[in-house]
């Protein structure tokens, strides 16, 4: 009986969703293929294409930590996004540049800090709009200046927080029952006037602001660059950080409930405004540090960094299950390992349409998130 | 300007609505002036913020003078946009009616009138989507892309040096291109047209930066066959074959006829250039007329419904999932076609072009005028390149020159810090040296305010009946139409009342 | 009335039968399981005039074929051991019940009996999970909801739908089955726009005529958004006549609405079942169901309770029981 059914039922999935099958095939060969990589097997198919290879347990390591690492990002900064769209019930295409916001920010102060005496205060808080000193002179690296970048992490999460509250008070406050698309249109206008006010105002030159001496370094024999070390820890710790908010805190019940029904939110009594307001300064704390760690890693900054990051982070939250933040995390290490991961089968022009794609098939057949059902939050 | 561009009654008393779609919708075929009544207890219905405000006041005086017809709205936007530009120039040659001074002037009107005409085709396309039927598309710029790329494919040169295409005649190309984008939009819309229209956003946001990226690869660049070449052109573009009407002007009476202006002063390229435009106006013409006929029909009526309430289309017996491929597939042709006019006519094309940038153009264009109107798409196509694309530029050329502020500060930090010393003059020639990110924030600011004071666009609430002939006249038996329109109306009244009060 | 909705019908089968003869090929595959009889019947074919351009299954069949061709069996709708359950809790179990052509049939039942969810399974926003539904003695179980209301079966609304930026003419515009120019092509292509534009102007006439029987006509170019709630109810039943149904299913067609609108919307009933439409009706309002309905289905906690004549329901004691609380007069 058990057993005809759930031959019934696979051969319902074979017939009625044959893409989740393949999917799934797809899935297994690709894993067989790393494993027989890191095997060094290979086996020779038509058209000089040949199935394994050879692939170092190093370099195969170094792609799962890159992802890792930009997946943290993505996730970190998809708790926020995750956490609005749930709430306020709409897309905020303005994410993205709430994490410009906070690297400018937050570099803006960590440099100033880190640079004092250097150079002229406008440039060190402008982020080296007209050059200056080199980052190397400066020196804003976890080694040489440390208090630097933890007050900027401190000023990013500030920083885009009174930009978020306030752009919430003016914009989406008013149509705060407007429904989805207006406000989604809404976050499009304040995508772009966010933007360019930071280009406006920081420049729109592309620049290093991060020091590299001593960053890469060997701790127990593994070689290791200390600015990820930071991020991978940071966003650990906040990731951690959110958890306890949302499973030990009143204000994190609020808003969990708010997340599952508004309306019944609205009928026990929870203030809904307030809460409102506590999802944005989260979201805008959590989505600034990311903008700050991801300049950390990545060593430049240019004021459309976020936005070139928005559909990952999207990707992150639709794959985790829209209102779930273990969801947004889950999704943004999946698909930041995929857009590095990939790159063992296709050129780097395609990875991030590799995990663009992932996102939209996942929208098209698990609208819910390969996440959903685990615990909402 | 166009004062007495009233809807003329020629077409109208006919009655053959078959014949003269713009006759029926907006003002309803008679000039009674009972569809502004109509019209007028509409907007209070529905509760439309509309304020006895000056703004307010000087667009009902507009509305009253132009009489809701759609073309005189449209010539007047036009006019007045060229009315403001010619003013630019003048400004900027010191009032100096030289050759070169027209030839500016023509240049400019001619530069605008592209990018409006260009725009409005896109913007019809995404109202389509959009105004029409609640498709929430943000993936114009990857169907146009499709568009221009495919007819590039199809019809440049196939020689490996000038071209990577297949040398195929320009109309294949272009109508190529379109049926490319339909079918682009035929795979995107099968699975994805069930989805919420936030999710629908997402996923053609994405597969638009897909489009662009795939575009964009090296590894689609060229496949080189002796001198047969194929290929994407990856990051360095694409070459597109000529605009065709250049050829007109060589040799021929085109040749003669460009000596003679040339002659006269006339630049050339203004002249050349114009050919093209024209094609392009007769584009938006055509457009125009094929979407009013698509919305003034019972299958415009179901796009309506769906955008409404998709429910209510489908308990009516509507198999609402037809129509929504179909409308998608015309509009992503239509969008092809409309990155094919504009994009497809520069000899060249690389993937810069369609960054998500350029749909939120689209949009911004679509909801000044208002989704849902055709003629209000064209109307914010004019206003969203006069007023936020063009514009801006232009102004803050002239402002910098007529002040002479000397160098602007090389930073942000250079242009405030004298603000100290109550010294404004470095910040302002920062403001105009960097005027490019100023108008973006301009664009985006203006799309906050209209989308959260004016969610019907700036000509205000536009009704288009979709159906094919004028619904408001009644099957009176024996009676005249208006005769028994006030009649029923007395009734109404009464019987109504009981109506009216019940809540 | 009767004429009012009949006749535009017939107007409008001529005109398709005038643009017939251009394409003429009578390929409706769907309409053999939907009549079974009448694919011979005149002006059959014209609607279905094939698509050149466009690959549409014509799943749809005019109202008006099927009532030329058949004569109605005492059958409209036949439910039999619906079941539907959400996630671990059963909305319907096992409900069985018929409704007769030519009557008004009510459907009560204490709050969270299943009444809605019934509907939503017979219309087909739900797929039961098991039982079947026959309409005409078709087997509709598990069909979309357009494909079920093509067939006949029209639904309104507990809370009225109507589309609120269209206009009331609009709305009733939208409804009738069958129109040639929702094919894209017709609506586009000059020549072929010539048949459409005079189907639109028959059904035009049939709207303003509907609009009259529903005394909502001084409403007509009003968009639906800006009507009472009442007035809502009154346009959604007028365009769900406008399909001209077979069944007609009204969920709490007096919801919201006032005395004096009730009345009115009941004697509209009256005279439609008078002219051979057949009514399913939920109503929370015993009185109404008791006095309007021929006919009364109980639903209590997902099944059927009794069914009977009204004053048979009304001296049930089960069903007293079922209301213990609420009230009966």
């Amino acid at each position: 009986m058990g057993l005809t059914k759930a031959l019934d039922r696979g051969r319902e999935t074979v017939r009625g969703r044959p893409l989740i099958l393949i999917t799934w095939l797809a899935g297994v060969l690709l894993a067989l293929d790393i494993l027989a990589r890191l095997a060094g097997v290979e086996i020779a198919l038509a058209a000089g294409r040949s199935f394994g290879g050879s692939m170092s347990a190093a370099q195969f390591g170094n792609l799962v930590w890159n992802g890792v690492i930009v997946g943290l990002i993505f996730g970190l900064a998809g708790i926020g996004l995750s956490m609005t769209y749930s709430i306020l019930n709409f897309a905020n295409f303005s994410h993205g540049d709430l994490l410009t916001t906070g690297a400018f920010t937050g570099w803006g102060a960590a440099l100033l800090i880190a640079g004092w005496g250097l150079a002229e205060t406008g440039s060190l808080v402008l982020v080296r709009a007209a050059g200056g000193p080199s980052p190397n002179e400066i020196g804003a690296s976890v080694i040489q200046a440390p208090i630097a970048i933890v007050i900027g992490v401190v000023v990013a999460a500030v920083a885009t927080v009174l930009v978020t509250v306030a752009i919430d008070r003016a914009v989406y406050r008013p149509m705060r029952d407007r429904g989805g698309i207006p406000l989604l249109i809404a976050s499009i206008g304040v995508a772009l006037a966010l933007r360019y006010v930071v280009q406006f105002v920081f420049g729109s030159r592309s620049r290093g602001v991060t020091a590299t001496e001593g960053v890469r370094t060997t701790v127990a024999g593994v070689g290791v660059n200390l600015h990820e070390l930071t991020l991978f820890v940071v966003a650990l710790v906040l990731m951690v950080g959110m958890h306890l908010l949302l499973q030990r805190t009143k204000l994190g019940t609020a808003m969990r409930a708010m997340a599952d029904n508004k309306d019944l939110a609205l009928v026990t009594g929870i203030p809904t405004e307030r809460v409102v307001t506590a999802t944005w300064v989260l979201g805008g704390a959590l989505a600034g540090v990311s903008g700050f760690l991801y300049v950390l890693e990545r060593g430049t900054i240019e004021f459309n960094i976020g936005w070139f990051l928005l559909l990952f982070i999207f990707a992150a939250v639709i794959l985790g299950g829209i209102g779930s933040i273990y969801g947004a995390i889950a999704g943004g290490l999946v698909i930041g390992l995929v857009h590095e991961v990939s790159l063992v089968w296709i050129s780097g022009d395609f990875n991030a349409a590799a995990a663009f794609l992932i996102m939209i098939l996942v929208l098209l057949y698990r609208p819910e998130g390969l996440f959903s059902g685990v615990t909402t939050a | 300007m166009t004062h007495r561009l009233r809807p003329d009654g020629g077409a109208r008393g006919s009655g053959d609505a078959d014949r003269e779609p713009s006759g029926v919708r907006g003002s309803g075929g008679d000039a009674s002036g009972s569809d502004d009544d109509d019209r007028g207890s509409g907007d209070g219905g529905r509760g439309t913020p509309r304020g006895k405000s000056a703004a307010g006041a000087v667009r009902d005086a507009v509305e009253r003078t132009l009489g809701g017809n759609d073309l005189a709205v449209v010539l007047a936007t036009l006019g007045a946009i060229y009315l403001l530009f010619t003013l630019f120039v003048l400004v900027a040659n010191d009032f100096e009616i030289t050759t070169s001074t027209i030839n500016a002037i023509a240049s400019t009107l001619r530069l605008l009138t592209f990018f409006a005409a260009s725009y409005a085709v896109l913007a019809l396309a995404l109202n389509l989507h959009w105004g029409y039927t609640g498709l929430f598309n943000i993936g114009v710029a990857g169907f146009m892309a499709v568009g221009v790329y495919t007819m590039g494919l199809l019809s440049s040169p196939p020689d490996a040096t000038s071209g990577m295409g297949l040398g195929l005649p320009l109309p294949i190309g272009i109508i190529g291109g379109m049926v490319a984008a339909a079918l682009v939009g035929l795979i995107a819309a099968l699975p994805a047209l069930r989805l919420e229209a936030d999710y629908l956003a997402i996923v053609t946001l994405g597969l638009s930066e897909i489009i662009r990226l795939t575009m964009n690869s090296g590894q689609l660049s060229s496949w080189t066959v002796e001198t047969f070449g194929f290929g994407t052109g990856g990051g360095s573009g694409l070459n597109l074959p000529a605009r065709p009407t250049d050829a007109l002007f060589e040799g021929g009476a085109g040749e003669a006829l460009l000596a003679t202006l040339t002659g006269m002063g006339v630049r050339r390229s203004i002249v050349v250039d114009a050919a093209y435009l024209f094609v392009v106006i007769a584009f938006v013409v055509g457009v125009y007329w094929l979407l009013s006929r698509v919305g003034a029909s019972p299958f415009g009526r179901v796009l309506k419904a769906i955008r409404d309430d998709e429910l209510v289309a489908r308990s009516l017996g509507k198999d609402t999932r037809l129509f929504k491929i179909k409308v998608f597939m015309l509009g992503c042709a239509l969008m092809g076609l409309g990155g094919i006019l504009w994009q497809g006519s520069y000899g060249y094309v690389n993937p810069n072009s369609f960054r998500p940038i350029v749909t939120f153009y689209v949009f911004v264009a679509v909801i000044i005028g208002g989704s849902g109107s055709n003629a209000g798409s064209i109307v914010g196509s004019i206003l969203f390149v006069g007023l936020l694309f063009e514009g801006p530029r232009q102004f803050g050329g002239i402002v910098q020159n007529a002040m002479e502020l000397g160098d602007a500060p090389a930073t942000f930090a250079g242009a405030v810090g004298p603000l100290t010393g109550l010294d404004p003059t470095p910040l302002l020639a920062y403001g105009l040296e960097n005027i490019s990110a100023l108008q973006f924030v301009l664009l985006g600011v203006v799309l906050i305010v209209i989308i959260q004071r004016r969610p019907d666009g700036v000509l205000g609430h536009r009704t288009e009946t979709a159906a094919a002939v004028d619904l408001g006249e009644r099957p009176a038996a024996g009676a005249a139409p208006d005769a028994s329109r006030d009649s029923a109306t007395d009734a109404g009244s009464a019987s109504g009342s009981g109506g009216d009060a019940d809540e | 009335m009767n004429s009012g909705v009949d006749a535009p019908d017939e107007e409008a089968s001529e005109n398709g039968a005038a643009s017939a003869g251009k394409a003429d090929d009578a390929d409706v595959p769907d309409a053999v399981d939907v009549v079974g009889v009448d694919e011979a019947v005149a002006g059959g074919s014209d609607e279905s005039a094939a698509d050149g351009t466009t690959h549409e299954p014509e799943t749809q069949d005019s109202a008006v074929e099927r009532r030329a061709a058949e004569t109605p069996p005492d059958v409209r709708l036949q439910v039999r051991n619906l079941r539907k359950s959400f996630g671990g809790v059963v909305a319907v179990d096992d409900m069985s019940f018929a409704v007769e052509a030519g009557t008004i049939t009510g459907l009560i039942g204490p709050n969270g009996a299943g009444k809605s969810t019934t509907f939503d399974c017979i219309t087909g926003a739900h797929e039961p999970d098991g039982g079947t539904v026959r309409f005409n003695g078709e087997d509709i179980t598990g069909l979309r909801p357009d494909q079920i209301a093509s067939r006949g079966l029209v639904r309104t609304f507990q809370i009225a739908r109507e589309l609120p930026e269209m206009t009331v003419l609009e709305n009733l515009m939208l409804a009738p089955p069958d129109q040639v120019g929702e094919r894209l092509w017709r609506s586009v292509v000059p020549g072929a726009r010539r048949g459409v534009v005079e189907q639109e102007r028959a059904l035009r006439d049939r709207v303003w005529e509907t609009l009259e029987f529903f005394e909502i006509d001084h409403l007509a170019r009003q968009e639906a958004g800006a009507l009472s709630g009442g007035q809502r109810k009154l346009l959604e039943m007028a365009r769900a006549m406008m399909t001209d149904p077979d069944l007609l299913l009204l969920d709490e067609p007096l919801a919201g609405v006032n005395p004096t609108l009730e009345e009115k919307l009941l004697d509209r009933i009256h005279d439609l079942r008078d002219q051979g439409y057949t009514f399913l009706i939920v109503e929370h309002d015993m009185d109404v169901i008791m006095d309007h309905c021929e006919h009364v289905i109980v639903m209590h906690q997902g099944s059927l309770l009794a069914e009977g004549p009204p004053a048979e329901i009304r001296s049930n004691e089960r069903v007293i029981d079922a209301y213990l609380g609420e009230d009966l007069e």
